[in-house]
């Protein structure tokens, strides 16, 4: 039964990453990949480069790789904390016994199922600087109009602002699912024991959720260093920007110009090899601490 | 943000305040925007460009959209689209998730450690590689196509979160469908699936939710006019020289019913679903 998905991931993941990574090695662009034209058929022309690309793209020659990789890393730590103490906080205001409980919940989760090219979009009206609605109403509290979307450093702020928007409610859920599966036992018997608010949740609350939090900011990490939609849709398509991630700057390459497949699957595959770096220390990380306690 | 004492069942007025108070700005910051775009879209044409006036309220953008784009057309195929790649890829999830929890085999464990990498491909190392599969197989530009690239999304994170829930099952259900003569797959038909109905409503939802809100492969794969998905076709009214606003939100607002109808039947058991999954994996 396991032979579907062996078969699904092998024809769709395998063997895309094998040719992605036999791309990277080569010099194949839209000029030279084999292609039919008509009835004509053009065969490929590209050649195997070997580690070229990597060195060019390693070196700074090409796509101020280290720039946007600091972007890069700056947007994912920013957002996922973000997106985690957001949603930590709202879970445990959440999790309390009150009035309008449900209803605040289902309010929080409504971002969530705006999808997220819908949502860009409409920040992004929301953001106009001659007609958006937050500068109309910064102009009414006296403030002169900001260019949101204009500024390098604006629209990376809004970029991460849209993002958090969209993801808090997952991290929301989660962690509130997480909070629940702690057993109220623990937390009377911590009271009793004479311990403050703030060290039940330092002793009581934290341990519990990091099942749950261990997982949800690996894929959060993940999610957020690969998220496309924001920032494509955000800042636009147009040339090339400093806001730009690996990701979206990759895409360019590929679909925008003259496409330049092979620099585009180097880039694909430097993403992917930081994120398994990630993956294998995080892991490492979560192990230690599960050790140490 | 107060995190007051919370002294057994009371909780003193301020604190009652403040709680409330955070809630209540929370839930309008979360509201704000879906709010916002309903209004400017029911502002005719223009309207957006007067975002704080109350007046000049119609219908005239979603009759517009109706009638003078192809937005049916386009709804039509992201629908299409969305639901076969949630089947299909639920399906294949399902089963994969099953032979992981239940059937000792060779290569079980890396092939969790699989799915959980997967999820790390950027799409720019696929887009290239799949676009040329798919040019080779005459399916760019078909649903087809685009449902398959939609699986392989989806498929691992949902196998993943399956894989926990059926570790949630108790194997003495299975044994048992097996003493009254059901085959493997007879007991995961008629036995776990229905069981494992809550882990199956979220990566659905999950599943569908992904597909719906695609931009990039769709923006690739699908070329003709004829066969745009909802992403796609939304940026044609808001290209880099004229903005139809108006229409977009109207059409904004149309994309979203959809997805937040899918969201409504899933989010019950959204928090029992993504627990059981997410905390075993």
């Amino acid at each position: 039964m396991v032979l579907p998905v062996v078969v699904v991931l092998a024809v769709l993941v395998g063997y895309p990453l094998g040719r992605g990574i036999y791309l990277s090695l080569t010099d194949a662009n839209e000029a030279n990949v084999g292609r039919t034209i008509g009835v004509n058929h053009i065969p490929s022309t590209y050649e195997f480069v070997g580690l070229d690309n990597y060195w060019k793209v390693l070196s700074g020659q090409e796509g101020h790789f280290y720039g946007r990789l600091g972007w890069t890393v700056v947007w994912t730590a920013a957002c996922v904390f973000l997106h985690y103490a957001i949603g930590l906080g709202l879970a445990l205001l959440l999790n309390r016994r009150m009035r309008f409980r449900a209803l605040y919940r289902v309010l929080l989760i409504l971002p969530w199922a705006v999808p997220a090219f819908v949502a860009t979009f409409s920040w992004r009206l929301m953001f106009n600087e001659k007609y958006g609605v937050l500068n109309a109403m910064l102009e009414k509290l006296g403030v002169g109009a900001v260019d949101w979307l204009g500024d390098s450093t604006l629209q990376k702020m809004s970029a991460v602002a849209v993002n958090v928007w969209l993801g808090v409610p997952f991290m929301m859920v989660a962690i509130l699912g997480g909070l629940q599966s702690i057993p109220a036992e623990l937390h009377e018997a911590a009271e009793m024991d004479g311990a403050s608010p703030w060290q039940r949740f330092r002793h009581v609350t934290l341990p519990g959720l990091r099942p749950v939090s261990g997982t949800v900011i690996l894929l959060g990490t993940i999610w957020t260093f690969n998220m496309f939609q924001v920032i494509y849709l955000l800042i636009g398509q147009g040339a090339s920007s400093e806001s730009e991630i690996l990701v979206t700057y990759s895409y360019r390459l590929a679909f925008q110009g003259i496409r330049d497949y092979a620099g585009s699957a180097t880039y694909g595959i430097l993403i992917l090899s930081l994120l398994l770096v990630f993956a294998v220390f995080y892991r490492r990380l979560l192990a230690r601490q599960e050790e140490a306690r | 943000m107060t995190r007051k004492a919370r002294a057994r069942g009371e909780r003193s007025r301020g604190a009652s305040v403040a709680l409330h108070a955070t809630l209540v700005v929370a839930s309008l910051v979360s509201l704000f925007p879906v709010l916002f775009i309903v209004f400017v879209s029911l502002r005719g044409r223009d309207g957006w460009q007067e975002p704080t006036r109350f007046s000049g309220f119609g219908f005239g953008n979603y009759s517009h959209i109706f009638h003078e784009t192809k937005f049916l057309t386009w709804f039509g195929n992201s629908v299409i689209v969305a639901l076969g790649a949630t089947v299909v890829g639920v399906l294949i999830a399902a089963t994969a998730g099953y032979a992981v929890s239940r059937l000792r085999f060779p290569g079980s464990r890396p092939l969790m450690w699989t799915f959980l990498v997967v999820q790390m491909f950027p799409m720019a190392v696929l887009i290239v590689p799949l676009y040329n599969i798919l040019g080779q197989l005459k399916l760019l530009d078909s649903y087809g196509g685009l449902i398959l690239t939609y699986c392989s999304i989806s498929v691992p994170f949902c196998a993943w979160m399956l894989k926990g829930y059926f570790d949630s099952i108790p194997a003495e259900i299975d044994e048992a469908g097996r003493v009254d003569g059901l085959t493997p797959f007879g007991t995961f038909w008629r036995l776990i699936l229905p069981l494992a109905r809550p882990g199956l409503a979220v990566t659905g939802f999950y599943s569908f939710i992904t597909a719906w809100g695609e931009v990039a492969f769709a923006s690739q794969f699908m070329s003709s006019e004829e066969h745009y998905t909802l992403a796609v076709g939304l940026q044609t009214f808001v290209g880099q020289q004229k903005a139809e606003w108006g229409l977009m939100t109207a059409a904004a607002v149309l994309i979203t019913v959809p997805a937040g109808l899918a969201f409504f039947f899933a989010q019950r058991h959204l928090v029992a679903g993504l627990t059981a999954g997410g905390t075993k994996g």
